[in-house]
């Protein structure tokens, strides 16, 4: 029915549009209906978005759900959207959560609510435009007027810090940025003058033969783009601030979404785009080893602190830290391991910022210490609690563990000691995790202000269930969420390992077109078709495709 | 229609546009003595609507000469898409000075027929300034539009801050337009000629190359044309005569002045020395690196908006020098359209500084700022689309712009000069936004009063380009194609055009 309706061909604009006319509506609309206006657009995008779960073929590595539209002809630039397995799971999440938070938000925000849905809303629009983005100037675009609504977000609504904290989100997610619009225009200009073709569009730019010595300069601009959003130690430090100063729906949407764009960024451009660069093993090594860091680091800094939601933003670099070690591990248990932290901390982490929210709404006091005793007075509250951090840290039968476990395997394969250590900051997670959890549900009841804490109401039941849900369901059954990443990350490694493999570029590849004759072309395999032939032969018969570039490059964007 | 422009008739026909403005000044000029008489009163208040009416006039007559071919030698004045699209640029400068001045002017006691005589005239001498493909001719433009802008920075008599303005940019200004007539002198003196084209003909085809004569004469010319654009180090007036000048002034100048001084610059530095690239581009390029970081860096610690967007106006000149560095058909087509989208952007913003500063200029401080946004929402989104766009950021003019310069300067092979150009925007991106925080983060404290309701012309001049900045960064091609073919029309020597012979 719904294919009767070319559901294939408008989702992702629609998931584009529809919050982009909340905005709108919101704005337009009386204050006191904002946050059901937003709440209801936002459940609508997420209701558009729940076919694309079903509809989705894990059976090819091809992007789907693929439209496109000149957007700016004069420079190549398309309006380009498409999703594969890495991609669909984002882009679920982000729906997902996206009324979850609005709904957390309802008593939290109480002043400018009209704004405050606006901007939440235009949040949603570049957090998923990122996200289905196959053109690089509109990933550019959405990746950085995601700033904004955010910058406003903390800014206005945020805590006592909150004008430092803006400022500093603000300005280090954007320093990475930049560099990578010039990588970006670096990738268009020599796309240019191998084929004369004016094009951002990924998959045009995915074919082009790159020296080591580019991808080596390239790979530092996009990489620190990405570093710094994931966050790796040492580009962490905006992380703290912003969380805790946020308000509580923009700290769980910041950890739960915006903390993901950085691991996508790696997963979809720099290992692709720059695969001798990515793979080179002092890189590789280094970003191991700052993923360490990460873990070790992240979990230490937390255990001390006295503020809990400053204890959770660190916590979220030390699971990053996973998600970077797998990604660059390389291996399919690996990468798989990254996705299921990924969607897991979001879960996760994102539950937990809005218990923390809800302890803040009665209390007015984030510092651990004020509290005690409360699994005695708020049971329900305490039930969700206690489960929220034992998934983050990792129990069996928790999305935590699936993911954790599979990213740890996955490295051992490739970089055994590293997995060892790495091993350790999951027993860190339990030293900085389980004191906290003691010293505010149990202990004994010292304070009388908390003798009388209602427990979770209704509209608070509602905001959590489908998160705990979502991280049983994860712990439990997570082949859904495998099966759907499993080709796709396949082709993926298969294609990095063999453009890397490929020391020198085979010369005498003469595009068609006018294009400089002294440009050697690799052979343009579609990253898309890993089904037809091995790496090897592929990369043994070059001419078997005179690097034609154009043609082959627009067959994997079109083929949906 | 065809134009020779040997013939005197149809200098006539190509200048049209000045010719329109010139005369329409006069008559103004002439209108306000009769209705005055001898008495000391302001001027009708119908006088920036006859000033509005002027510049559109000027703006048909130019959309007409449009169509015009070019045969027989090279002439005195350009006939290209370069010269149109700067014209029009410099008009919608004019048309925006008129629309956000009127209350300013008649709060200040400045209704004067003469200001706005003396903006029409200088709109023509930048267009003049900006057209002409003869170094003599580019000399009595950059008088001519210098000349009233001198006049008009000073035109506050009761004013100190814009006496002091006046002196510093007149005795600089003079100054510079020496060194900019040595350099016409040499040029002369190397290539044998002031006319653009036959200068190149001279340094390429006949193989003068880089005389020891022509080296000097660009590098007095593009001393001459930094002082105009502000570029660092040449820009020690700017900061003293935009504080000093009143604020539609300094509107104009930043927006207006700097886009025919750029024009200008690019023409003679992309047409008359092409093949002395070699030689000049290092002037270019490290004007363009020590005006971006350090007026970027001083503009950090500006408290007083109105300075900080006299800051802010220098290091777009960078930018803009990046551009000029790229000497190619990109570069100069992201100059076009980046002077469409700044002249937007940075008149916009002057607007509402000048509603936020009220009578007398009095509140140049930030702390006007705090909770403007909330207050009025209208100032504050504009405000907000304002800075965004001279941050360059996404879905603004700005953005698409400063992309459109770093291509020009990548595809040069300047990618170490595109870096610096983002890390000065990075650094940029502090102090734009710190208007931003004000207005938004910030509660007003009891100093602050309301800024009065905007008078009908700044409204529409606020809106109107809030809404053009917007729709450049979402729909550019069309603007894009437009600045790409106009540039491209003044580096192609027309085929009709033979060389002329003396």
């Amino acid at each position: 029915m719904l294919e009767s309706m070319g559901y294939s061909s408008w989702a992702l604009t629609a998931l584009l549009l529809l919050p982009a006319f909340g905005m709108a509506a919101v704005l337009i609309g009386r204050e006191e209906h904002a946050k059901h206006l937003a709440l209801a657009m936002s459940t609508v995008a997420f209701i558009v978005s729940v076919p694309l779960w079903f509809t989705y073929s894990a059976a090819t590595p091809a992007f789907q759900f693929t439209s496109s539209i000149a957007w700016i002809p004069q420079w190549g630039i398309h309006y380009r959207v498409g999703i594969d397995g890495i991609s669909l799971l984002l882009v679920l999440l982000t729906t997902a959560l996206f009324p979850i938070a609005i709904l957390g938000a309802y008593s939290y925000i109480a002043r400018r609510s009209k704004a405050f849905y606006a901007m939440i809303l235009l949040l949603e629009t570049g957090v998923l435009g990122v996200f289905v983005a196959l053109d690089l100037f509109m990933f550019f675009m959405f990746w950085e007027i995601m700033l904004v609504p955010m910058y406003f977000i903390i800014g206005i609504w945020g805590g006592e810090r909150r004008i430092y904290a803006a400022i500093k989100f603000f300005l280090y997610t954007a320093v990475g940025s930049l560099l990578m619009l010039v990588g970006i225009l670096y990738l268009f200009f020599k796309y240019r003058a191998l084929t004369g073709d004016l094009s951002f569009a990924y998959m045009d730019l995915l074919q082009l033969p790159l020296t080591f010595t580019e991808q080596y300069w390239l790979f530092g601009a996009f990489a620190l783009a990405f570093a710094i959003k994931v966050p790796i130690f040492p580009f962490h430090t905006w992380l703290p601030d912003a969380h805790v100063e946020a308000p509580t729906p923009g700290s769980v949407i910041l950890a739960a979404v915006l903390l993901k764009l950085g691991a996508y960024g790696f997963l979809r451009f720099l290992l692709p785009l720059f695969p001798q660069a990515s793979t080179h093993p002092t890189i590789v090594m280094i970003m191991m080893v700052l993923g360490l860091i990460g873990i070790t680091y992240g979990a230490w800094v937390a255990a001390v602190q006295p503020d809990a939601k400053k204890l959770i933003a660190y916590t979220s670099v030390a699971h990053m830290g996973f998600v970077v070690l797998g990604i660059f591990a390389l291996t399919l248990q690996g990468i798989q391991g990254a996705m299921i932290v990924m969607l897991s901390h979001g879960l996760s982490t994102g539950a937990m910022f809005l218990l923390l929210g809800m302890l803040y709404e009665r209390r007015h006091t984030r510092a651990i210490d004020d509290f005690g005793g409360l699994a005695a007075v708020a049971p329900g509250f305490a039930a969700v609690f206690v489960f929220t951090a034992l998934v983050s840290i990792g129990l069996p039968g928790t999305s935590g563990f699936v993911g954790e476990f599979l990213a740890l395997i996955g490295t051992f394969q490739t970089h055994p000691w590293v997995a060892v250590i790495a091993t350790l900051g999951v027993i860190f997670a339990a030293y900085y995790m389980l004191p906290m959890v003691q010293k505010i549900l149990f202990n004994s009841l010292t304070r009388p202000e908390n003798l009388r804490l209602p427990d979770l109401n209704g509209r608070e039941i509602a905001v959590l269930a489908p998160l705990v849900a979502g991280m049983i369901w994860m712990g439990v059954y997570p082949k859904p969420f495998l099966e759907r990443v499993d080709v796709t990350l396949t082709t993926l490694i298969e294609t990095v390992e063999r453009k890397s493999a490929q020391t020198s570029f085979p010369l005498g590849m003469e595009i068609e077109t006018d294009a400089p004759a002294e440009a050697a072309v690799v052979p343009a395999v579609p990253v898309t078709d890993g089904t037809d032939g091995t790496p090897a032969a592929n990369g043994a018969r070059p001419d078997s495709r005179t690097g034609n570039i154009v043609a082959s490059a627009g067959a994997g964007a079109d083929a949906e | 229609m065809p134009v020779d422009l040997s013939s005197p008739a149809d200098y006539a026909l190509v200048m049209l546009p000045e010719i329109v403005l010139s005369a329409w000044a006069m008559f103004i000029l002439l209108l306000d003595v009769f209705q005055k008489g001898s008495r000391s009163e302001p001027s009708s208040s119908s006088m920036p609507w006859l000033t509005l009416g002027g510049v559109v006039l000027a703006v048909i007559a130019n959309a007409w000469i449009a169509g015009l071919q070019e045969t027989g030698p090279a002439g005195m004045i350009a006939v290209d898409g370069f010269r149109i699209f700067v014209n029009f640029v410099f008009l919608l400068a004019a048309g925006m000075f008129v629309l956000i001045s009127t209350r300013y002017i008649d709060e200040e006691n400045l209704r004067l027929g003469e200001l706005y005589v003396l903006i029409l005239f200088a709109t023509v001498g930048m267009m003049v300034f900006a057209g002409a493909r003869d170094l003599m001719v580019m000399f009595i433009g950059l008088e001519l539009m210098s000349l009233p802008i001198y006049v008009l920075t000073g035109i506050n008599r009761r004013d100190r801050r814009g006496a002091e303005g006046a002196l510093k940019y007149f005795l600089l200004g003079a100054f510079s337009s020496a060194f900019f007539l040595f350099g016409i002198a040499l040029a002369y003196g190397g290539a044998g000629s002031t006319n653009l084209q036959e200068i190149a003909l001279a340094i390429g085809v006949d193989g003068i190359g880089a005389s020891t004569l022509l080296v000097v004469a660009t590098a007095l010319l593009a001393v001459g044309f930094g002082f105009k654009v502000a570029a660092v180090p040449f820009h020690m007036w700017t900061p003293d005569a935009y504080e000093g000048a009143p604020a539609p002034v300094t509107a104009f100048m930043a927006a207006g002045i700097k886009a025919a001084a750029f024009a200008g610059f690019i023409r003679v530095f992309f047409t008359a020395f092409p093949d002395l690239y070699g030689t000049w581009d290092a002037i270019a390029i490290w004007l363009a690196i020590i005006t971006m970081a350090s007026a970027n860096l001083i503009a950090l610690v500006q408290g007083n908006v109105k300075r900080m967007l006299a800051y802010s106006s220098i290091a777009h000149a960078g930018y803009l020098l990046v551009a000029l560095a790229a000497a190619s058909v990109l570069g100069a087509a992201s100059f076009l359209f980046y002077s469409v989208t700044y002249t937007l952007m940075t008149m916009g913003a002057f607007g509402v500084m000048m509603v936020v500063a009220q009578r007398g200029e009095e509140r140049l401080d930030l702390d006007a700022y705090s909770g403007l946004a909330w207050r009025r929402p209208l100032l504050g989104v504009v405000m907000t689309i304002f800075l965004l766009s001279l941050a360059g950021f996404p879905f603004t003019g700005g953005f698409i712009g400063k992309v459109f310069i770093l291509r020009a300067a990548v595809e040069r092979g300047l990618v170490l000069l595109a870096v610096v150009l983002v890390m000065a925007s990075l650094i940029s991106y502090f102090y734009y936004l710190r208007v931003a925080w004000y207005m938004w983060f910030r509660e007003p404290d009891e100093r602050t009063s309301d800024p009065p309701a905007l008078a009908p012309g700044m409204m529409v001049a606020l809106v109107f380009a809030a809404v053009g900045v917007v729709l450049l960064g979402v729909l550019p091609g069309a603007l894009l194609e437009l600045a790409e073919r106009s540039a491209a029309g003044m580096l192609q020597i027309p085929a009709g055009l033979t060389r002329f012979v003396p």
